[in-house]
């Protein structure tokens, strides 16, 4: 129970934010809204998910914007100036972003160094290296990337169900079995729990460690392809930042920061609430949209003082317990 | 004088009554950002241009970011906006985006910038200002100036390969081109900005020896003029008297020079570009009136005859 609370008040917060903008703006209740909120935030949740694995294991990766970036410009300068077919191109530029976290979380477990130093390090590669490839802003008019964003189920009210929507909630679905119904998952919570004891009980810290990152940066390859659809151009700009609002969406989602707590659903709707921020200050039309980032500044202050009280209660109670006293 | 003050006045009255039978439109307008002065001031002029017409304008910043556009387009799709006004930060990737807005019937105007052929028929019109004509203006106003006697001139050219840049230096051609007796002797770059413009002027005063054969300086942008007057100044030049300039943007602090009579001309980038957008989709709404497909705001000529010092004091708060 007290490791699903976090969930919960997110859940609740989200809920409660939603019902508040709908009685100020009575067009918030529409399906378009609620479907907008999955499209436009579709690149941020994929990578999110990829960041949920990460930040469970005590880890960090600060590459993702960067990734994403780098993947835009490299989908872009494929499609248009060598003329692959996107399908070719996609599944080109995963394998170059799946390498890449490899490398990331090789050099993380066989150099011990801190993965904020290393990700860091993969952040202004990745980055450094899309302006190499480009340093304007690239269009993509290839047949795939005109009809997919337009492809889209359509819903009573004004909603689409998006295929880059689509393929957000399908990654979320994966991740979330695969973090907490696999062996894999049940070692990356041990790994965030404590990475020695996990070491003398025989996991493989080592495999572990590379396929987190790797799956990290993988996902920020499947964003940077979502991303690249979503606006139809390859951009070394793009996704300046997100690997903050990433971060934000996942601690604002209950997952604890020092690592070994969180849950999936938390992050999907971490993610959401920074979506619903950004919706409301366009819909107020006043607001400078700076608030976003001062809105969502607040709740992570707040949910992380919310969280460490929560640790620090359960530390009484089981120190309390050990003392023989019986918990209140 | 006059006449100007009997239009302006003409334009008010019309912008009341046409006010008068707006009810109550709301407009979503996707800004790129704040990243210059200009930006900053079209914003303000926006605001201010929607209040005098009773529209509700509701501004969204993208911070340089297209994707903060996009988002923003479907809020106000989503919201049921009247009208959407978008200044692109590039030119591509916005099918997708104004076809939902197309199939939501909510028209869409451009601002001060165009997006790709594509595009065409995904939006109402587009209020842009012709740099080409910009530069044009700037060239008739000083063939007129200097009559039949010779002219050399100097030319501060902006950031290379910038299309504004090559616009303005284009018509400006164009227009002295009918005058034999008017010849650019040099012409360089200085990025739009005020140190580089005082940089390359330096140079140019040396070369033409000590600046006694130069009769004119026009600059791509007001910045770089006030940093050739700082030059002209420092070498002993007499600019607005010995030297003519005339540049282009009409920045508050060109009318300063202007007051003090160290500059001649500007031709105005006008940041009133919601003003021209707002009355076409009142009169598409109200009277189901298409515009063209091209709006081309004035370019309009500012000299010392205009009270620059008024003109200065109405401009500087817009946050230039």
């Amino acid at each position: 129970m007290n490791r699903l609370l976090p969930v919960l008040v997110t859940t609740a917060v989200f809920l409660i934010g939603f019902a508040l903008c709908c009685l100020q703006f009575p067009n918030f209740l529409s399906t378009r809204v609620v479907f907008n909120l999955l499209t436009d935030n579709a690149f941020l949740g994929i990578v999110a998910v990829g960041m949920t694995f990460v930040i469970i294991s005590g880890g960090i990766d600060l590459s993702v914007g960067s990734v994403i970036g780098f993947t835009t410009v490299f989908l872009a300068l494929a499609i248009q100036r060598a003329g692959l077919p996107p399908l070719v191109a996609f599944a080109l530029v995963l394998v170059v972003c799946a390498a890449f976290g490899a490398a990331m979380g090789a050099v993380i477990h066989h150099l011990e160094m801190p993965p904020f130093i290393v990700t860091l390090a993969g952040m202004f590669l990745a980055r450094g290296a899309s302006f190499l490839l480009s340093t304007e802003s690239i269009p993509i008019d290839a047949a795939l990337y005109t009809d997919l964003p337009d492809a889209a189920i359509r819903l009573p009210g004004g909603g689409r169900l998006t295929v880059i929507a689509m393929i957000m909630l399908a990654v979320f679905v994966a991740g979330g079995l695969l973090l907490h119904v696999t062996r894999f998952g049940a070692t990356v919570y041990a790994l965030g729990g404590n990475r020695t004891a996990t070491a003398l009980m025989g996991v493989r810290v080592g495999r572990t460690t590379i396929l987190i990152y790797t799956l990290s940066s993988l996902l920020a390859g499947l964003s940077g392809i979502v991303f690249s659809l979503y606006t139809s151009s390859g951009n070394s700009l793009a996704a300046t930042g997100v690997e903050l609002d990433t971060i934000a969406a996942v601690v604002i989602g209950g997952t604890l920061l020092t690592g070994g707590q969180g849950f999936m659903f938390g992050t999907f709707i971490g993610v959401l609430i920074q979506g619903l921020i950004a919706t409301y200050i366009t819909f107020d039309g006043t607001l400078s949209s700076w608030w976003t980032k001062i809105a969502t500044g607040v709740l992570l202050f707040a949910f992380i003082a919310f969280q460490q009280s929560m640790v620090g209660l359960a530390g009484r109670r089981s120190r309390r317990r050990a003392a023989g006293v019986a918990p209140a | 004088m006059r006449l100007k003050t009997l239009l302006t006045a003409t334009a008010l009255a019309a912008g009341v009554a046409v006010s008068a039978q707006a009810a109550d439109l709301t407009v979503g307008f996707s800004q790129i950002g704040s990243e210059s002065g200009w930006r900053a001031a079209e914003t303000t002029v926006s605001k201010a241009e929607a209040k005098k017409r009773n529209v509700t304008l509701k501004i969204a910043d993208a911070q340089q970011k297209q994707e903060n556009q996009i988002k923003a387009i479907r809020s106000f799709i989503a919201q049921g906006v009247d009208a959407i006004f978008l200044a692109p930060v590039v030119a591509t990737g916005w099918d997708s985006v104004l076809k939902e807005a197309k199939e939501a019937k909510i028209p869409v105007v451009l601002l001060d910038r165009d997006i790709d052929p594509s595009g065409k028929d995904l939006y109402l019109t587009a209020v842009t200002s012709d740099s080409v004509h910009e530069g044009k203006v700037a060239g008739d106003w000083l063939a007129k100036q200097v009559g039949g006697k010779p002219c050399n001139v100097v030319e501060l050219q902006g950031t290379v390969g910038a299309s504004v840049a090559t616009n303005r230096k284009k018509g400006f051609d164009t227009a002295i081109a009918s005058h034999p007796n008017i010849k650019l002797v040099r012409s360089q770059t200085g990025d739009f900005t005020r140190s580089k413009g005082k940089e390359v002027m330096e140079s140019f005063i040396k070369a033409e020896g000590g600046g006694s054969s130069i009769c004119a300086v026009y600059a791509h942008n007001d910045d770089m003029m006030i940093g050739a007057i700082q030059a002209m100044k420092e070498a002993g030049l007499k600019p607005g008297k010995d030297v003519l300039t005339v540049s282009i943007d009409a920045v508050p602090d060109i009318f300063k020079a202007m007051a003090a009579g160290e500059a001649n001309a500007t031709v105005e980038l006008t940041p009133n570009m919601a003003g021209p957008a707002l009355d076409a989709i009142i009169d598409y709404k109200a009277n189901n009136k298409t515009p063209p497909k091209w709006i081309q705001t004035d370019s309009k000529l500012f000299t010392a005859a205009d009270e620059p010092m008024k003109v200065y004091e109405s401009k500087k708060d817009l946050g230039y």
